[in-house]
């Protein structure tokens, strides 16, 4: 297949992972965790390195699920000691942050990472980076990784999808009829780093946060239903990475920066249009409601 | 018989001060409860550590002579309206749904079965007619209505209620009270934290004077006095005519 068809899919892939699991941090308030955790896995990817010594995508993801995990619970901790949460994980997460850029310019000889590529990913590179596994022909390692971790994140969203659902929207009932709020919580945050790492590689840490957040944002003010807003999500998702590409072709620039910045686009465009809650829409309505009942 | 709910020397602090103190009581089975005292009273935190959802520093809760389990499904729960996002992108039926959760188990969806409990439930506090509207759609007292919906198909023995009557409308108060005065009939175990003092006695037969301490509890003939009101609310009471009394708007 064609290097520019690589790119478009793994791309969407991206979209579609980050997008589902970023409106449940949407509907919790969570964004801005989307944010330290997407920042302190880069902590998790140099420890992985430097105890395995190897660039392994498994170790990765395990060191990236771990001080993921690490992170929330930091947090979760801070903010129950009577630390504002925004505080605690601003601290929290810089420092972890920056104990990751220190080991890798300490380190920096061995380690085949620099801070560059850890922010800004080069999704250009995917389609030169191919394994083979068994018989089937060669494909991108991003591929790869991606897809498990999208199917693995479909899998347990549709096994917890109620408990989800619930912890979402009121984990005080949820506690009380004997659902574990906590582990719903952790089992996010650790779905939320593997996500995370798995794009990493390819639109790097900072920009995984506009695709964690921007889609969910966008499907948010379109439907009145959870399952519509995780579909509509993913498929922003997808169209974010799609329009990006052709946009980041068109005028020569980065790839990833692109493909950020049509999620904002997208969702400025649903934020004014959006039928029912949108900037214009209210307003129409508004005009229409005045015509009626103005109207002989 | 043990009672359905009691309650051994409580004590719950959110950092060092104690916020309910020694607390004691216990609610004998088939009786509608009203929880009664002034703001920041604890209230809400005695719910809350009923239910476990705030660890005690000390004391003894036992819900039919065990300590609460949220397995054994005795308990059903109605938070302060505030308490949730009503801009959740859910409708009025889900979020009724929401209530058999615990009765589904792991890996499962609700079913026929579910939604029928959930309509049906839906129709016993009048709002049928909405349940696929969003929730941010209905009044204040429609989304009162709707957790009180949520709490009738949980199906449990005791029901504990937050404010149940913030925002709701006097007809709707009255459908209300008389929802529950049937869950009573049922046998089933009521307790409402309650802030119209006019219409306690009209309301429950059982009451609890709470001030970070128990100042009363028992039969609301016994308790509900004035001078156990004046111990409740420090003073701050205005007596009316007759006997009425009513907290004074503190400015
Ligand atoms: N999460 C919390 N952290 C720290 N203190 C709290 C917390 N929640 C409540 N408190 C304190 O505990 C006390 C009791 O609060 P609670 O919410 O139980 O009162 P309440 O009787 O329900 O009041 P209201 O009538 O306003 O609902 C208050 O002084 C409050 O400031
Ligand atoms: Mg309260």
């Amino acid at each position: 297949m064609s290097y520019e068809i690589w790119i478009i899919i793994v791309a969407s892939l991206v979209g579609i992972t980050c997008g589902v699991i970023g409106c449940f941090l949407i509907l919790r308030k969570l964004a801005m965790l989307a944010d330290a955790i997407s920042h302190t896995v880069l902590l998790g990817i140099v420890l992985a390195f430097l105890i395995s010594q190897s660039m392994n995508g498994i170790y990765m993801l395990i060191g990236a699920a771990i001080v993921g995990l690490f992170t929330a619970m930091l947090i979760q901790f801070l903010n129950h000691k009577g630390i504002q949460e925004d505080a605690s994980i601003g601290v929290v997460f810089t420092f972890f942050f920056a104990i990751g850029v220190i080991l890798i310019t300490v380190f920096a000889d061995s380690v085949h990472l620099d801070v560059d590529h850890a922010l800004m990913g080069e999704i250009a590179f995917v389609p030169f980076d191919m394994v083979e596994i068994g018989f089937l022909p060669p494909l991108p390692k991003a591929f790869i990784m991606l897809l498990s971790i999208l199917i693995l994140n479909i899998i347990l969203m549709m096994l917890f999808y109620k408990e989800l659902k619930i912890t979402s929207f009121d984990p005080a009932l949820a506690a009380a009829i004997g659902i574990p709020v906590m582990f719903i919580h952790y089992l996010l945050m650790g779905m939320v780093s593997v996500s995370t790492v798995a794009s990493f590689d390819s639109v790097g840490a900072i920009l995984v946060v506009a695709m964690l957040i921007a889609p969910g944002a966008s499907a948010y003010l379109l439907t009145n239903k959870l399952s519509h807003m995780l579909c509509l999500s993913a498929f922003f998702g997808v169209l974010a990475a799609i329009s990006g590409y052709y946009v980041a072709t068109w005028i020569d620039s980065s790839i990833s920066g692109s493909m950020a910045m049509m999620s904002g686009v997208l969702f400025a465009l649903v934020f004014i249009f959006s039928p029912t809650k949108g900037l214009l829409g209210k307003k129409m309505n508004h005009k229409r409601f005045r015509s009626e009942s103005t109207a002989p | 018989m043990t009672n359905p709910i009691e309650i051994r020397n409580l004590t719950v602090a959110y950092d060092k001060t104690a916020v309910l103190k020694d607390v004691q009581f216990s609610i004998p089975k088939g009786s509608l409860t009203g929880i009664v005292g002034p703001n920041g009273a604890g209230k809400s935190t005695l719910i809350k550590a009923i239910l476990g959802l705030i660890p005690k520093v000390s004391g003894e809760i036992k819900i039919y002579g065990k300590p609460y389990k949220a397995k054994d499904r005795l308990v059903g729960y109605v938070p302060q309206r505030g308490s949730v996002d009503w801009d959740f992108p859910t409708s009025a039926l889900d979020v009724v749904l929401m209530g058999r959760y615990g009765h589904i188990g792991w890996f499962k969806r609700p079913g026929k079965e579910d939604t029928i409990l959930a309509k049906e439930s839906l129709k016993k506090v009048g709002m049928d007619s909405y349940a696929n509207r969003q929730i941010s759609q209905l009044s204040g007292g429609q989304q009162q209505r709707v957790f009180l919906a949520r709490a009738l198909v949980q199906d449990a023995q005791v029901y504990f209620m937050d404010e149940p009557f913030v925002g709701v409308d006097a007809a709707t108060e009255k459908a209300i009270i008389q929802l529950l005065t049937d869950l009573k009939d049922q046998g089933k175990t009521v307790i409402v934290v309650h802030h119209d003092l006019q219409t306690v006695e009209e309301y429950f037969d059982h009451c609890i004077l709470l001030n970070k301490e128990v100042i009363a509890s028992g039969v609301t003939e016994e308790v509900f006095t004035v001078e156990q009101l004046h111990q409740t609310y420090g003073g701050k009471l205005a007596f009316l005519d007759k006997g009425k009394v009513m907290v004074e708007q503190k400015r």
